[in-house]
Parts: structure tokens; C-alpha cells; sequence
């Protein structure tokens, strides 16, 4: 049997036949597998070392108090904001790319991220350090939702064309990231020391605070996401053949907008812009999995494990602790440069 | 039956002649354009100089009076470095959406702004050098090691140094490179303190040994940019096509992107990062000259010095008796402007 049969498999149920692309279905397996692993054992460490075994006893609810209070309190906040900043930029950046068929529409790159910057900068910087730890995210949140309502309204002419978007995008990114510098250099030293390190992106002291507004938001847009799956594969076709097969163009559009800056805007709400996850981890999904765009659960699972794998190696194997953003970029962008020099395949996305 | 016959011939050389006469009408205002904005650079400033006096200051030999000099010192040499910066950003921007036939090819993307911010803060950090002129060859180095990176493994799988990869390796490796630069800076406040300041692209506090210190790579990058122009059009058709045009793809590619290299190398040495330029200014030109590359790598270049000539001027003025840096108003008065322009007509796609 040759590569080709065993990647791509029909099967038939008496009148029901599907084909079975396996690496889809293997890869997210994998990645699911891999990140339940690397959280279990990221629950676990930190100055206070905790066994899996006690750990894993003590989310049962059979636990010690003092280990309860460092499990469910300190650590399980951190790791599900990692967890889910991880899914949701994956998917969101997989949306993107998929629907502007541009491997670098990232929401790095449209503005919906530097949106964020320039409100959590302004509040870091403009409060003279005062701000709470809550306004941050909050401005931040309303940043994003801003910049994303600007890149809605500026790039929608019945419809949203996905080459309208990049340019209208690329063009809100350059002057909120002019504002962005423009507040730093502003600023006194030790703010725009602080600040920086939110442009990174960054887990520490992350409350269930911060981590309930993601849980809901991942709950409601991810599923909405996976369903427009098939639609973003018309949309791939272009808007004529999306047409034709009977897509409702600015509907499906809009949705797929829409649902992309929801999941950014409140992923970066809660963790900062954590760079490159949304950019990188698609096309590193799309070269794992052999499809023809990048795959929306795989590239959120991925996403998942790399930052919450970049936050585990801070915390144990650095000496000094370093925003989690450094290492996302340093893990996620040598493994995509790795796929693209070892890849056999040319793709045209 | 001849009507039949000429009434397509009569209708396509009419097209052609207009398209030629709106290029020609485009050039000749970018022209204007461009020679207004280097005078008002070199008229106005912080400090207020009568026209007379400038002019007195310019063609007068003597230096004597403290107008002379600021005009012959400091504007004339800021005036010629945003012009030779303004070019080089345009033509790179228009050289990398071709080769990259992507629309989001930031010159920059090829490794060249984050190679050089990583050189910089390694120069602050390590050398502890803290001046503009200081930074210009570890820029410059930065740059050309950061492309040669990106080249190299861009072109090292399977499948060649094609378009999708190469963006893909330069994305890639700037994320990298900027995880590098973000570890040093969020570690080292001193190096925070002068690395703000130089990445947010400024024409300030550059005498004229910066001028003269890029202006002959930006001069060969110009003529390899303009060399490059007719394989440009060809590669734009795709490779294969080109290739069974006769054109040659690699030696093709090996110009452009030396010249992109050469251009945008230099213009971050010399001013910092600048990416509204390189990104937007091509995509406004081509709504004008449509995607010939003659056209679109010259016009770039005109567009792109005259825009930042003109927010280098609107920067000495809104924030007197301070300035407000080029690259921050360049971005936040273009980018409306291009958002309306995006939004006004179909925009050529690449």
C-alpha cells in the first residue's frame, strides 16, 4: 500500500461512505494527549513541587489544603489561561489565514492585537503605573474590540473581501503600532519596562479572574468556529464558486470575522498579545496534518500545547523567568522553519 | 466589415494612450510632490527661518550667522537622508510585493528589521553605543545576516525558494529574532531606555556622515531595483510561465532580493524601522499605474520619499518645541488616508 492510500482511506457502512484522512484525525488525538500530559505535570511544578500523583489526587478533591490551595488557586488559573489563550489564538489565526488565503494574515498582523497593545499600554502607561490589575485586561479587551469593530466596519462594502481586509488591516496596524511606540517613548522607564513585558505576552499571576471570561468566550466562539469550518472551505474556492455552491456571502463573512476577533480580543484580554502563536502554529498544523489550509482543531490544540508547553519550560528549565511570549516565539518559530526546509510539498496558500 | 475589423484596434490603442497619460500625469505630480515636500523640509523647523534667509543661507558661502548653519548643517542633510530613505523604503516595499506576489510583503519581512533590531540592542547592550551614527553598521550588518538567514532556508526545501516559503522562513525568523531582542530588553531597562527610541524610525539627530554613510548602498540597490523591473512583470505570471518565457528565475530572484536587502538594510541603519512605507506606499501606487513594475518600483520610490519628507515636516511643527518621530506620524496620518483609498476603488490586486 503506498503513502497515498494509507493517508487518505474510504470507508464504507453499508450505505454510508466517507473518506478517512488519517493524520487529521491522528494529530489532534496526539496534541490532545500531549497537552493533558504537559498540564498535568505543569500543575506540578513551580517552588513548591507537587507529584503527578498528588496532583492528580488532589483535582479529584481528596487532596491536602496546603496543595489544594497551590493546585486549584495558583497554578490551574495560569495554565487553563495558557490553554485556552493557546486554543483560541490557533483557531482564530487558522481562521484568518484561511479566509484571507494569506499564510501571514495573522491578528499580529491586521491590528486586532496591536488594538490591545495600545490599550493596555495606555492604561500601564497613562495611569503612571497605577493601573490595576484588572484595568489592564480591561483596557486591553476594549483595545481589541475597537481595533476588531474598525477592521469589520472599514473592510465591509457588502461583504468583507479578504484582500480588502489585509490592506484595510495592514493600515490600522501601522498607526496603532505608531501609537503603541509613541506612548513608550512617552513613558517613564519602569512602565515602559512594564508595559513591554505585557506586549510579550505574559501568564504570571493569573487569577480565575482573568480566567473566567475566556472560559465562557472559548465555550460560545470556538464551536461556532468548528461549525464554519466547511463554509471556509467554499470561501477558499473564491467568492464566485462560494456563491455558486450556494454560500451566503456576507453572512458567512461577517460570521467568520466576527468569531476571529472574539476569540483574539479575549485571549489577548487575558494573557497579552502572546506573539506569533496565531501566525505560526497554523502553518505548522497544515504541514502536520497534509491538508490543503490549516486545519481548525488541530491548529487550536497545537496552539494549546505550545503555550502551555513555552510556560512550563519558563518556570523550570530558565533561570530567570521570562514572559512566556519569548518562548512560544523561540519554540514555535525554529519548529516551522525546521517543516519548511524538511517539507516535500509546495504550497500555494 | 473594415469597422468590424478596426473598432477593437481604435479602442485598444486608445486604452493604452490613456493609461500612458494617466502614468505620465502620476509621475509628474509625484515629481512636484516630491521637490515641495524637500523644500519645506529644508523651509521650516523648529527654529523660524524667513525664506529669504534660507535661500541667503543656502547659495551664500559663508557660515557665519547660527541660520546658516542650522539650514546647512541640519536641514539640508536631514532633507537629502528622508529623501534617499524615502525612495529606498518605496522600492523595496514595490521589489518585495512582487517577489513575494504577497500582499502583506513588508520589506522588512525578509529578516531585515528584526536582524537589524537585534543588532542594535546587542550594540547598546554589549558596547554600550548610544548614538545614531553608532548604530548604523551593526544595523546594516544585522540586516544582511538576517536575509542571508532567511534566504537560506527559504530556498533549502524541496520545493526551492518559492514565494509562500520565503515569506514563511522571513515570518518565521523574525519571530525568532524579535524573541531574541524582547529577551534582552524586558531583562535590561538601560537598553529599554535607547532601543525605544531607535525603533521608532526617526530622521532627527542623523548629521550628514549618517547620509553619507548609506547613500552608496542605496544608490546600487536603486539600480538593481530598476534593473530587476522587466523580470519582475515576467515573474508575476508565475514561475513556470516566466520560465517558458525565458526568463531565468533565480538570477532574477538573487537581484531583487539583494536589492531589497541593499535598500531597506540601509534605510533602517540610517533611520530605524519604518514599515508604513514599504507596505502601504506600493498598494497606493498601484491603484494608479496598475501592476507594471516599470512603472510601479519608480513611482513607489517618488510616493515614498515624498510622503515621509512631508510627515518629517508636519512632525517639527504639531509638536514645537519638540518633534514628533517620522515613523509615528507617517503611520498615523497615512493610514487613513490609504484606508479611504482601499475603500474608494477596487484596489489592483498583485
Amino acid at each position: 500500500m503506498s503513502t497515498q492510500e494509507l493517508a487518505r482511506t474510504a470507508v464504507r457502512l453499508g450505505p454510508v461512505s466517507a473518506i478517512v484522512r488519517w493524520r487529521q484525525l491522528v494529530v489532534p488525538l496526539v496534541a490532545l494527549a500531549v497537552l493533558l500530559l504537559l498540564s498535568a505535570v505543569s500543575l506540578g511544578r513551580g517552588e513548591f513541587p507537587i507529584g503527578i500523583g498528588d496532583v492528580l489526587r488532589t483535582l479529584a478533591g481528596l487532596g491536602e489544603k496546603a496543595q489544594e490551595f497551590i493546585v486549584l488557586e495558583l497554578r490551574a488559573p495560569r495554565i487553563v489561561v495558557g490553554l485556552l489563550v493557546g486554543l483560541a489564538l490557533g483557531i482564530a489565526g487558522a481562521l484568518f489565514q484561511t479566509f484571507a488565503r494569506n499564510p501571514l494574515a495573522s491578528p499580529d498582523v491586521l491590528g486586532i492585537t496591536q488594538g490591545a497593545s495600545v490599550g493596555a499600554v495606555a492604561a500601564i502607561v497613562l495611569s503612571g503605573g497605577a493601573a490595576s490589575f484588572l484595568g489592564v485586561p480591561l483596557a486591553a479587551l476594549t483595545g481589541a474590540l475597537l481595533a476588531g469593530s474598525l477592521l469589520f466596519v472599514l473592510s465591509w462594502r457588502a461583504g468583507i473581501d479578504g484582500y480588502r481586509l489585509v490592506l484595510v488591516g495592514i493600515a490600522l496596524w501601522s498607526a496603532l503600532a505608531a501609537l503603541t511606540d509613541w506612548l513608550l517613548t512617552n513613558a517613564e522607564i519602569h512602565d515602559a519596562t512594564a508595559a513591554y513585558v505585557w506586549i510579550t505576552g505574559s501568564l504570571n499571576a493569573r487569577t480565575w479572574d482573568h480566567a473566567v471570561p475566556l472560559v465562557l468566550s472559548v465555550l460560545v466562539l470556538a464551536p461556532l468556529a468548528l461549525a464554519a469550518s466547511r463554509v471556509l472551505g467554499v470561501l477558499q474556492f473564491g467568492d464566485d464558486t462560494a456563491r455558486g455552491l450556494g454560500v451566503r456571502l456576507p453572512l458567512a463573512q461577517g460570521a467568520v470575522v466576527l468569531v476571529a476577533v472574539g476569540l483574539v480580543a479575549t485571549s489577548v484580554a487575558a494573557a497579552g498579545p502572546i506573539t506569533f502563536v496565531a501566525l505560526v502554529v497554523p502553518q505548522i498544523a497544515v504541514r502536520l496534518t497534509g491538508g490543503s489550509r490549516p486545519p481548525l482543531l488541530a491548529s487550536g490544540l497545537l496552539g494549546a500545547v505550545l503555550v502551555v508547553g513555552a510556560d512550563l519550560a519558563t518556570r523550570t528549565l530558565l533561570p530567570q523567568a521570562l514572559p512566556v511570549g519569548i518562548l512560544t516565539a523561540a519554540i514555535g518559530a525554529p519548529y516551522l522553519l525546521w517543516l519548511l526546509v524538511r517539507g516535500r510539498r509546495r504550497y500555494t496558500l | 466589415m473594415t469597422a468590424a475589423i478596426d473598432a477593437p484596434v481604435v479602442r485598444d490603442t486608445r486604452r493604452r494612450r490613456s493609461t500612458r497619460s494617466r502614468r505620465l500625469t502620476g509621475l509628474a505630480i509625484l515629481l512636484v510632490l516630491v521637490v515641495a515636500a524637500a523644500l519645506a523640509s529644508i523651509a521650516v523647523g523648529t527654529r523660524s527661518i524667513g525664506p529669504g534667509e534660507v535661500w541667503r543661507s543656502l547659495f551664500d558661502g559663508d557660515l557665519s550667522t547660527e541660520e546658516a548653519v542650522i539650514v546647512r548643517q541640519l536641514r539640508v542633510p536631514r532633507t537629502a537622508l528622508g529623501l534617499m530613505v524615502g525612495l529606498a523604503l518605496g522600492v523595496a516595499g514595490a521589489l518585495m510585493q512582487g517577489h513575494t506576489r504577497n500582499p502583506l510583503g513588508d520589506p522588512g519581512l525578509l529578516g531585515v528589521t528584526a536582524g537589524a533590531s537585534l543588532a542594535v540592542v546587542l550594540a547598546i547592550a554589549w558596547f554600550g553605543i548610544g548614538t545614531p551614527s553608532g548604530y548604523v553598521w551593526f544595523a546594516f550588518g544585522g540586516a544582511l545576516a538576517g536575509t542571508v538567514l532567511v534566504y537560506a532556508i527559504g530556498s533549502a526545501g524541496h520545493s526551492g525558494p518559492t514565494p509562500v516559503t520565503l515569506a514563511l522562513a522571513g515570518a518565521a525568523l523574525s519571530a525568532l529574532l524579535y524573541a531574541l531582542v524582547r529577551a534582552v530588553v524586558v531583562s535590561d531597562q538601560q537598553t529599554l531606555d535607547s532601543f525605544r527610541f531607535w525603533v521608532v524610525g526617526a530622521l532627527a539627530g542623523r548629521g550628514a556622515d549618517v547620509a553619507w554613510q548609506v547613500a552608496p548602498f542605496i544608490a546600487l540597490g536603486l539600480l538593481l531595483a530598476v534593473a530587476n523591473a522587466p523580470a519582475l512583470n515576467l515573474l508575476g505570471l508565475g514561475e513556470d510561465v516566466a520560465r517558458g518565457l525565458g526568463q531565468r528565475i533565480w538570477p532574477a530572484r538573487i537581484v531583487g532580493l539583494s536589492a531589497i536587502t541593499l535598500l531597506c538594510g540601509a534605510a533602517t541603519a540610517a533611520c530605524g524601522p519604518i514599515a508604513f512605507v514599504g507596505l502601504v506606499v506600493p498598494h497606493a501606487v498601484r491603484a494608479v499605474t496598475g501592476p507594471d513594475h516599470r512603472w510601479l518600483i519608480p513611482c513607489s520610490g517618488l510616493l515614498g520619499a515624498a510622503l515621509l519628507l512631508t510627515a518629517d515636516v508636519i512632525g517639527r511643527i504639531v509638536a514645537r518645541p519638540g518633534e514628533l518621530q517620522v515613523g509615528i506620524v507617517l503611520a498615523l496620518v497615512g493610514a487613513p488616508f490609504f484606508i479611504a483609498l482601499v475603500r474608494r476603488r477596487r484596489t489592483a490586486t498583485l
